[in-house]
């Protein structure tokens, strides 16, 4: 199984450094939560390990051996990723999007064979997404776009897959059972998955560990009780806070302190 | 359908097997395989019939049969009593035939080049002239026909086109260049402007030359007037060579039409693929307008007609739009040599015609994204 390590890895944007000695490693099945301020760095991180920016130093290494001397075709059947607001072509239909999850594992002359066709009905199944096959992407809501991606990185057969605000602009059922989705995938076929999210009770909910970052650098990380306290939410996040453990299951929820209005109550 | 899959689907829950959901599945895509070589071989039979229907008319019309008989006459090993003229073989072989073939060629030449640049800058409204191929392609010809150069003899405005052509484009690709990327915006904004600065230079030209204005109108309507053999011959290898690579990228053409972000994330060299597909599209249009011309709308209509009965994915959309092209250009030209017959209508003219009202068509309907 894949086990993915950053060894630290810097990445500037001209004078501006927006990743900073950055080192992590992530292990098989387990759901690593990215959190931190807006401007953090969290996209950049990911577009940094699926090599869409190129890093200024530091290296990144799937089961030991050093992914910036393979070719993006490589990278593809390594390292799936699921961006934030992906744009989808309006007209084509949910299958024709899944199935170009399989082109890294096409050459440029050959087309889909029926194991490459049932491959992607697999990941469209597990999505939920099968009854759409042949509805256009136009006609779908945001859930089921986010889950048209989802299956299309599923069909790449990855062996890490990273996300970037996967839940961004859901309603919570929709959030939910995009996470329980995450969550059963990682645990099932062993993937290794990081996701970048700014909602920290989400985060606390789901995700096996969590790297806050600050400015590029890694402020804490992680199990959600140890990172997620309201000393590392204002000192990361400027934010005076609330912690309290869910009354189900103990884990941190982040409850923001309003600004103390006094609400008389009358009788 | 929507009842039909999800009948499958309950189905499928209570023997636990995929079998025939992936079935279904299976027969849905060879069904899109099907309909590839269903329509690329019916359309092939359709452009064939327009052609030989279009060797029949013009200034004198030849009937079906002798058309046959003529044709059949030149092929080798075959010997035939004729009963016809040798005007009637040097109308069908040496002028309208090499014509019919030319304004073929060019319109799988610009109708491919159209969907190239559609898919690459996923805006529906790029055509084959949006980086400045045709007003440098313009500029050059008008410069050919204006100064008092006499190098190539006939060859001196397909050239001097040709040139121009690639040299306006390497301008703008220079420009639009950032680092090692290419973005798209630049490239059409560095497109219009150098479009726009060589427009002027060839209107001025044409302004202060009365005497060949004629000409000049002419050659930027279009027209297949002066077609023959050797220009075929010219340009055929390099519309081939051009749209095979083309159909190669078909596939990375799809991905692309994600994002940039995401053909990369999916294994695409997105630079590397641009830059292929810009350079080929590129050069079939410049070959295909040197001789006869700058045709509009072909290369912005066909993709279009194709993706509303076809649909957006590359795979069929460039095949069926190099032939469609063949097919619409054909026709148009005919149109233009027998609708005003002896005298000629310029092809442009025609194509406008007919695509102009199209197009409007096309834009009351985006509401129901052709796109």
């Amino acid at each position: 199984m894949a086990k993915l390590e950053i060894e630290n890895i810097n990445l500037d944007y001209g004078q501006r450094s927006v990743i900073r000695n950055l080192s992590f490693q992530l292990c098989p099945g387990e759901l690593l939560g990215l959190v931190g301020p807006n401007g953090c760095g969290k996209t950049s991180v990911i577009k940094s390990l699926s090599r869409v920016l190129t890093l200024s130093s530091g290296r990144i290494l799937l089961d030991g051996k050093e992914v910036s001397g393979i070719t993006r075709n490589e990278l593809a059947r390594l390292i799936g990723v699921v961006p934030q607001n992906p744009s989808l072509p309006e007209t084509f239909t949910v299958f024709e999007v899944v199935i170009l999850g399989r082109n890294p594992h096409l050459g440029l002359l050959s087309t889909e064979t029926a194991r490459d066709i049932a491959i992607v009905w697999q990941a469209m199944e597990r999505t939920g997404i099968t009854y759409l096959a042949k509805r256009r992407i136009g006609e779908l809501s945001g859930g089921e776009r986010q889950r048209v991606t989802i299956a299309r990185v599923l069909a790449q057969e990855p062996q890490v897959i990273l996300m970037d605000e996967p839940t961004a602009n859901l309603d919570i059922s929709q959030q939910m059972d995009i996470l329980n989705l995450i969550t059963g995938m990682c645990r099932e076929k062993n993937i290794v998955t990081l996701i970048a999210i700014h909602d920290l009770n989400i985060a606390a909910q789901y995700c096996t560990r969590i790297i806050m970052l600050k400015n590029g650098q890694i402020y804490t990380e992680g199990i959600p009780a140890v990172v997620i306290t309201a000393e590392n939410v204002r000192e990361v996040f400027g934010a005076e806070t609330t912690i309290y453990p869910h009354p189900e299951n103990n884990l941190p929820m982040v409850l923001p302190n309003g600004n103390h209005r006094q609400v008389k109550i009358v009788n | 359908m929507k009842n039909q899959q999800s009948d499958k689907k309950s189905v499928k829950e209570s023997n636990g097997s995929g079998i025939q959901k992936n079935a279904l599945e299976s027969s849905l895509y060879s069904s899109h395989r099907l309909l590839l070589i269903i329509s690329v071989i019916g359309l092939l039979a359709a452009c064939t019939i327009i052609a030989l229907l279009a060797l029949t008319v013009g200034s004198v019309a030849i009937p079906f049969k002798t058309v046959w008989q003529v044709l059949i006459s030149h092929l080798p090993f075959v010997h035939l009593q004729s009963n016809w003229s040798s005007t009637t073989d040097m109308i069908i072989t040496g002028i309208r035939l090499p014509r019919i073939l030319l304004a073929g060629a060019v319109g799988t030449a610009l109708s491919t080049a159209g969907a190239t640049y559609q898919g690459l800058f996923r805006n529906p409204l790029a055509d084959p002239y949006l980086i400045g191929v045709a007003q440098g392609a313009a500029l050059g010809a008008v410069a050919g026909f204006v100064l008092p150069w006499t190098f190539g003899g006939n060859y001196l405005i397909p050239i001097m086109a040709f040139a121009g052509a690639v040299i306006a484009v390497t301008i703008v690709y220079l420009i639009a260049r950032v680092g090692k990327t290419l973005p798209m915006t630049t490239l059409i904004l560095a497109g219009v402007a150098i479009g726009s600065l060589m427009m002027s230079v060839t209107a001025y030209l044409t302004m202060i030359s009365a005497d060949k204005v004629q000409g000049i109108l002419s050659w930027l309507m279009g027209n297949f007037a002066n077609s023959n053999w050797d220009q075929l011959k010219i340009i055929s290898p390099y519309i081939v060579v051009g749209v095979a690579v083309i159909f190669i990228f078909a596939r990375p053409l799809n991905v692309m039409q994600l994002d940039e972000e995401q053909a990369q994330q999916l294994g695409i060299n997105v630079e590397r693929t641009k830059i292929i597909l810009l350079a080929a599209a590129t050069l079939i249009t410049a070959v295909a307008v040197c001789f006869v011309g700058t045709i509009g709308f072909v290369g912005i209509i066909v993709p279009h007609i194709v993706r509303l009965i076809w649909g957006p994915d590359h795979r069929l959309l460039l095949p069926l739009s190099a032939i469609t092209g063949a097919i619409l250009l054909i026709l148009a030209d005919t149109a233009s040599r027998t609708l005003m017959s002896p005298s000629e209508i310029p092809v442009g003219v025609i194509t406008a015609f007919i695509g102009a009202p199209f197009f409007l068509f096309l834009l009351r309907r985006t509401k129901k994204a052709v796109f």
